[in-house]
């Protein structure tokens, strides 16, 4: 029990160490332009395919789940706002985080922990490169700045998919949709979108790149990096999550 | 093979090493070592593995850290270095690793820009080019120029991890099991390429190894890693020419007597 203790204090000392190296580096030249746009790239533009699915699926299902309970109040008219509402403030940030946690935690977590096998890392480090900054912050900035574009983008996706869903039953114009659509999601709603998705994003970043770049040596250890960046990365969203929801609930 | 006659600079310690200790919790790899590696020679340490040969080359680098102990790298107190200038110092040290260690997302090409971009700026990409190409064929790998890591065979990821090592010019490498897992012919090759860059790059080398052929070929000088400890050195035939079971032991196997 002692030593289960002990072992958990040493691992919440590392992330204290892990996390306070990445500030320092954060503001501390040179800075990594090339690398952290390439990483944005890896991260944005390869997930578009999968978040887009994801995004409509999840725009067009919600909607269809939700119009019974409208029509039971022969509300359906405020099926636009309801779904805007939703999507804007929560579910978009929500469904980009899992789905980054998916593909690009463990895409960064297999990457650097075999990286860190190969002795690609230790290469890095005798050759005059700082490893920690170029594979590091380049990619906890990338998430961090990739999740919330993609945010907003599976917004505008799912919201297409909500539009659809309606067009199937009621004869209503693309226009006045978006109209509805904008005018029940304010200035708060968007901030909190922002708030959330940045919190996820680099949350997604920081627990991969830390759990890849402090992997165990061996074939295991790549396997293990790659689950725990996922599973940790996912545990964290929603947990934050909760945090965010009582923390925004002040303002409203 | 024979080596050719390089004038070894005695009187020039580039690497000194002194009383060196390190353990992995309750396993003392190293204890209390003392080496030096002159100006202009090679220095093969040979060992059983798991005997701390590695550990002790990535000790000199700075990749770990000794429990006990000094080293100092041309004149620079390792320990004492905050990491700038460790990652300076570092510069002048040429590091090829055991299983080569090349980025395997990036071509042959990226592979040896990678550290020349990032270490000299101020290149134009034609001097770049210059470089790579000059290295590579050195090492005689040009033709792999746009290869990728996964389609090389392992003496020609060896070659390009040497070739990235040596863009930097440095003054000392550093070879981590050179021959390990290469069929003989192209350890021949290698421990020709580690000779050719000694006498073309002026280096001071540490060749860590534990195949005896390596060492003959290879080595200025040969340390022996016995419990912990160098308890060894001198010339191979020096070396070998022992009574000392362990010593034995290690030749009759290489040579299977």
């Amino acid at each position: 029990m002692i030593k289960k203790i002990k072992s958990i204090l040493i691992e919440f000392a590392h992330i204290h160490r892990y996390l306070m190296k990445f500030f320092r580096e954060l503001v501390t030249p040179p800075y990594e332009f090339k690398e952290i746009i390439r990483q944005c790239f890896e991260i944005g533009w390869k997930s578009l395919p999968l978040i887009s699915m994801t995004g409509f699926i999840v725009g067009f299902v919600f909607t269809k789940q939700s119009r019974p309970s409208l029509e039971e109040f022969g509300a359906t008219s405020w099926l636009p706002s309801l779904i805007s509402i939703a999507i804007v403030r929560s579910l978009a940030p929500l469904v980009t985080a899992l789905i980054a946690a998916g593909k690009i935690g463990s895409q960064i977590g297999a990457e650097l922990s075999s990286m860190k096998v190969t002795e690609q890392i230790d290469a890095m480090e005798v050759s005059g490169t700082n490893p920690f900054k170029y594979l590091v912050v380049s990619r906890v900035i990338a998430t961090t700045i990739g999740i919330p574009i993609l945010c907003f983008y599976v917004s505008g996706i799912g919201l297409l998919g909500g539009y659809l869903s309606i067009r199937i039953h009621d004869q209503m114009s693309f226009l006045s949709f978006f109209t509805q659509v904008f005018e029940a999601i304010g200035y708060i709603d968007l901030s909190a979108m922002i708030l959330r998705a940045v919190v996820f994003g680099f949350t997604i970043g920081a627990v991969s790149c830390y759990a890849g770049f402090n992997s165990s040596k061996g074939t295991e250890g790549v396997g293990k990096a790659a689950n725990s960046a996922v599973v940790t990365s996912m545990f964290l969203v929603f947990l934050e999550e909760i945090i965010i929801v009582q923390f925004l609930a002040i303002f409203n | 093979m024979h080596k050719p006659k390089i004038q070894v600079d005695t009187s020039n310690v580039v690497i000194d090493v002194r009383k060196i200790s390190k353990s992995f919790g309750d396993l003392h790899i190293l204890q209390e070592v003392d080496l030096q590696l002159y100006n202009g020679e090679n220095l093969v340490v040979l060992g059983r593995s798991g005997t701390g040969k590695s550990v002790l080359i990535k000790l000199i680098s700075g990749l770990l850290k000794p429990d006990a102990g000094e080293i100092q790298v041309l004149g620079q107190h390792v320990n004492q270095l905050n990491e700038s200038e460790l990652r300076e110092l570092r510069l002048k040290i040429g590091f090829s690793f055991q299983n080569s260690a090349l980025y395997d997302s990036m071509t042959v090409r990226e592979n040896l820009e990678f550290p020349l971009i990032r270490n000299k700026r101020n290149l134009t990409r034609a001097e770049i080019n210059r470089e790579v190409e000059d290295v590579l064929d050195g090492v005689g790998m040009l033709s792999s120029i746009n290869q990728m890591p996964s389609e090389l065979s392992g003496g020609q990821r060896k070659r390009i991890g040497i070739a990235r090592t040596l863009i930097l010019r440095p003054e000392i490498m550093m070879y981590d099991e050179p021959t390990a897992g290469l069929d003989p012919i192209t350890c021949l090759d290698i421990n020709g390429l580690i000779n050719e860059v000694q006498e073309r790059y002026q280096t001071s080398s540490i060749i860590i190894t534990h195949d005896l052929a390596c060492a003959k070929t290879v080595g200025d000088r040969i340390v022996m890693l016995l419990d912990s400890k160098f308890e060894r050195q001198g010339t191979f035939e020096q070396i070998f020419n022992s009574e000392d079971e362990r010593v034995k032991a290690f030749y009759d196997y290489n040579f299977i007597l």
